[in-house]
């Protein structure tokens, strides 16, 4: 459940309507997932007037590009909850918004849309206000991605395919590749880039995992495939279909698999050689990309960057080349929000989105990945709970110690408590307690003492057993066959000589 | 000297090899040669032939896991130390210079095996040893060794059947850990192996039917055991013409070794599989291509003066004059203490 606060101020709505003023609206909507499953999607939204400094804040603003006046004007520390919105309702031809704009969504969690002075004005406004809520928090694609191994399979597209499974910490690596150093002498201050770009962005999403950041440059280090030269611009281009066999060879030397268990994310930069550059790489019509990158859903991101040709101007090699790091890492960060899906979300029509904050990261944008990721980690802890006990009931020799045990009755009550905690609207502690759920669930799973070797199969029975038992058991049976014959002759001969 | 050695006979561990290629659409590898003593040199070949053309093809070691029941290239009835061969002549060293081998001689067991597979492993496993698939992976499992009907031994003393096996596959498929699963083996009566098989996305090629032995290929005078077994031997082949980007197709791997040239007739599973197989790739397992999308979009950031760059600090060395202030005090002490005689043998 998303909790919608509503605030009009004085001029957005009919003055009866206004007389109407708080009461609260639910607005549920059904989802249907497989298996005659569905997910109920509800947004409760509490209606209310604005507060004096509300109203002051809203009249005096303008809207201006990127809404940072307004916004900071907005921005009184209202504690607001995570998966929280506040939407605020302004008259019809206030100028805080752009005339031709209907709504605006600011970086966090607040969104202004206009009023309207008309018989039906709530029914008009709350649809606007849910379509609103629903691009800041759920929409359907979004539980769609999050559920995508529990959805049928006809669902696929690549925005679907694109996000990290959802895990407990994840390691981020910069690698700087220089295949030709006898050219060029790279240099890049890897270590204020992160601290200043990748740090803050990092701590917007503590959240949502442990993040360990590492960085290192390798030499000599080609891509696998050769660049063709394009005598039209005189550079050298990748084209699309080469991109894929560009990973593989170079992965191997990255070293990525070492030091953790969580999931890794490359981001690899490639400087390329004397001899092959301009690099660039073309997308499907031929064109060239204007940032020079691709990345591959899952693993990470490499980028080209290309020396500029004025640097090798009257110096002898090698070139010393500074690394414009911001420009760099202005990708790898749009790549890295690519690869954990904080996608672009549809936004209703005639809606202005505020640019994210100099973190990177809008806090809704958060909201949004720790509503998917909670859903998602219910589904997983779920099934893994269900398969587990198919597993037990499929195979009973299996013995269930009891910290296992334990470990399944943890998970089931981390399951009950995220499913509460969703459905009244509390994230923060829904997401905890969905991660517990799957890191009980995944412990009792995949415990070492659940193998199953003590399999019997009946011929097996038959095979080791008959043999070794039947010949033994043929002169007892006999014998006792002989005991009871003889008890029997006993019994009657009393009674015949009586 | 054309006879050829029947896989039947009770002796001797097997080779196995994992092949996993994981990641999203990269595949896996378990290769797994699950036999012992020298005289089984062939499954070790056949393992390292598979594993040799999968690193061919693009996929990294990280996301193979082999496992060798038998050392033959440093085997000390080995003429030919550190290499093994597939081929008469010594044509091919398929040994090379970077196996890595993740599980070696006592460590194939049935129970390691079914461990990596369902991934109950205990936690501290390095994870060269572990299959780290996931959703997406298509995994290739290439087995080989002795086998009979519904059973395949490992290491002259234990069996893994055909029912724990379809269990164990069923276990992964619960746990999301394949997204298709290709099963190759090559033993004898190897078609009963995948008989059992009851989870969806797995197709599987044996090299013998039931009842059916599989045959090796060919002697080596020099080396003194069989090489190859057949039809490992005529699928290497078929892989040695596949680069990374060929478009082959599957149909053209289930024609590889028809009867006459394997003598065994080799047999195939598709029926679990939803794609068909003409449409199925060999680089979809065998080598490992990803799925790339162009970056298109960027944020925008703001570049940060650069006043809040700290001093670097710097090791602190003592000023120079004092350590000769140092050396000065010493010396006069050791003058002072043994007399000014000594002096000469210094100066």
């Amino acid at each position: 459940m998303v909790p919608v606060t509503v605030v009009f101020t004085r001029e957005s709505v009919p003055l009866d309507d206004q007389e109407k003023l708080p009461f609260t609206v639910v607005h549920e909507r059904e989802i249907p997932l497989k298996y005659k499953m569905k997910i109920k999607c509800r947004f409760q939204k509490a209606y209310r007037r604005a507060l004096d400094h509300e109203e002051e804040a809203l009249s005096s603003g303008i809207v201006q590009g990127t809404g940072r006046e307004a916004e900071a004007m907005l921005a009184e520390p209202q504690e607001q909850a995570e998966g929280s919105l506040t939407v605020y309702v302004i008259s019809e031809h206030s100028s805080l918004l752009p005339q031709d704009m209907m709504s605006y969504i600011g970086p966090k969690r607040t969104a202004v849309v206009r009023g309207i002075m008309h018989r039906e004005a709530f029914n008009i406004i709350g649809r606007r206000i849910v379509q609103i809520a629903q691009a800041m928090s759920l929409t359907e694609d979004v539980l769609a991605a999050a559920l995508a191994d529990h959805l049928p399979e006809d669902k696929w597209s690549s925005d679907k395919r694109r996000p990290l499974k959802s895990s407990l910490g994840y390691e981020i690596t910069f690698s700087l590749l220089n295949p030709d150093p006898r050219s060029h002498d790279v240099h890049w201050d890897i270590e204020g880039a992160v601290r200043r770009y990748v740090q803050p962005f990092l701590n917007a999403l503590s959240v949502a995992g442990n993040f360990s950041v590492d960085s290192q440059i390798l030499y000599y280090a080609m891509l696998g495939v050769n660049p063709r030269f394009d005598p039209a611009s005189s550079s050298y281009y990748l084209d699309m279909h080469s991109l894929p066999h560009v990973i593989n060879p170079v992965e191997s030397r990255l070293g990525s698999s070492a030091a953790s268990l969580y999931p890794v994310l490359n981001f690899l930069l490639y400087v390329p050689e004397l001899a092959h550059s301009p690099l660039y790489i073309q997308d499907k019509d031929g064109a060239p990309v204007a940032t020079n990158a691709f990345h591959s859903p899952r693993w990470g991101g490499i980028m080209i960057y290309n020396v500029d040709s004025k640097a090798y101007n009257g110096s002898e090699l090698p070139v010393r080349v500074e690394v414009d790091m911001v420009r760099v890492m202005e990708v790898f960060l749009a790549q890295l929000r690519l690869l954990f899906g904080i996608a672009q979300p549809h936004v209703p029509p005639k809606c202005l989105l505020s640019g994210p904050k100099s973190e990177g990261l809008m806090t809704w944008e958060l909201d949004r990945l720790l509503w998917a990721r909670s859903v998602e980690n219910l589904a997983t802890a779920t099934t893994t709970l269900t398969s587990l006990a198919q597993l037990l009931g499929k195979i009973s020799n299996i013995v269930i110690k009891d910290d296992v045990a334990s470990e399944v009755y943890r998970a089931v009550a981390a399951v009950q408590k995220a499913a509460e905690e969703l459905a009244s609207g509390h994230l923060a502690s829904a997401f905890v307690a969905s991660q517990e759920a799957v890191t009980s669930s995944e412990r009792a799973f995949f415990d070492p003492s659940l193998l199953h070797l003590l399999y019997f199969p009946d011929d097996q029975k038959f095979a080791i057993y008959i043999p070794l038992f039947l010949p033994m058991a043929v002169p007892i049976l006999l014998s006792l066959v002989k005991i009871f014959l003889e008890t029997r002759k006993s019994w009657k001969k009393p009674e015949k000589v009586d | 000297m054309a006879a050829t050695y029947c896989l039947g006979r009770a002796s001797i561990a097997l080779a196995a090899l994992l092949l996993l290629s994981f990641g999203s659409f990269a595949a896996s590898q378990i290769e797994v040669c699950t036999s012992r003593f020298w005289f089984n040199y062939r499954h070790v070949a056949n393992t390292l032939s598979v594993y040799r053309s999968v690193k061919r093809l693009g996929i990294p070691d990280s996301h193979i896991v082999l496992m060798l029941a038998d050392d033959m290239a440093c085997n000390p009835r080995n003429p030919k130390p550190a290499t093994v061969f597939s081929h008469k002549n010594m044509e091919l060293n398929v040994y090379g210079d970077d196996v890595e081998v993740d599980y070696r001689s006592y460590e194939v067991t049935v129970e390691n095996f079914l461990r990596v597979l369902t991934g109950r492993i205990p936690p501290s496993t390095p994870r060269s040893k572990r299959l780290l698939s996931d959703d997406r992976s298509n995994i290739l499992i290439y087995m080989t060794g002795h086998g009979g009907n519904g059973f395949l031994k490992f290491q002259d003393s234990e069996e893994i059947t055909n029912i724990e096996l379809a269990d164990a596959f069923e276990q992964m498929w619960q746990k999301r850990r394949y997204n298709e699963l290709l099963f190759i083996i090559d033993t004898c009566q190897g078609a009963s192996m995948y008989e059992r098989f009851y989870s969806p996305n797995i197709m599987a090629l044996a090299s013998s039917q039931v009842g059916e032995d599989s045959l090796s290929h060919q002697p080596d005078p020099a080396i003194g055991v069989h090489l190859m077994d057949r039809y490992t031997f005529y699928v290497l082949e078929f892989l040695e013409e596949i680069n990374p980007a060929s478009q082959t197709n599957m149909n053209d791997l289930f024609q590889v070794c028809p009867k006459s040239l394997c003598v065994s007739t080799p047999g195939h599973r598709t029926d679990l599989f939803q794609r068909d197989p003409k449409n199925v790739l060999i680089t979809d397992f065998f080598g490992s291509v990803r799925k790339v999308e162009i970056t298109t979009e960027t944020i925008s950031l703001q570049q940060y003066s650069e006043m809040e760059s700290k001093p670097k600090l710097k090791d602190w060395h003592p000023p120079g004059g004092f350590i000769l202030g140092l050396w000065a005090l010493i010396i006069m002490v050791f003058f002072k203490t043994y007399g000014i005689k000594h002096m000469k043998f210094i100066f």
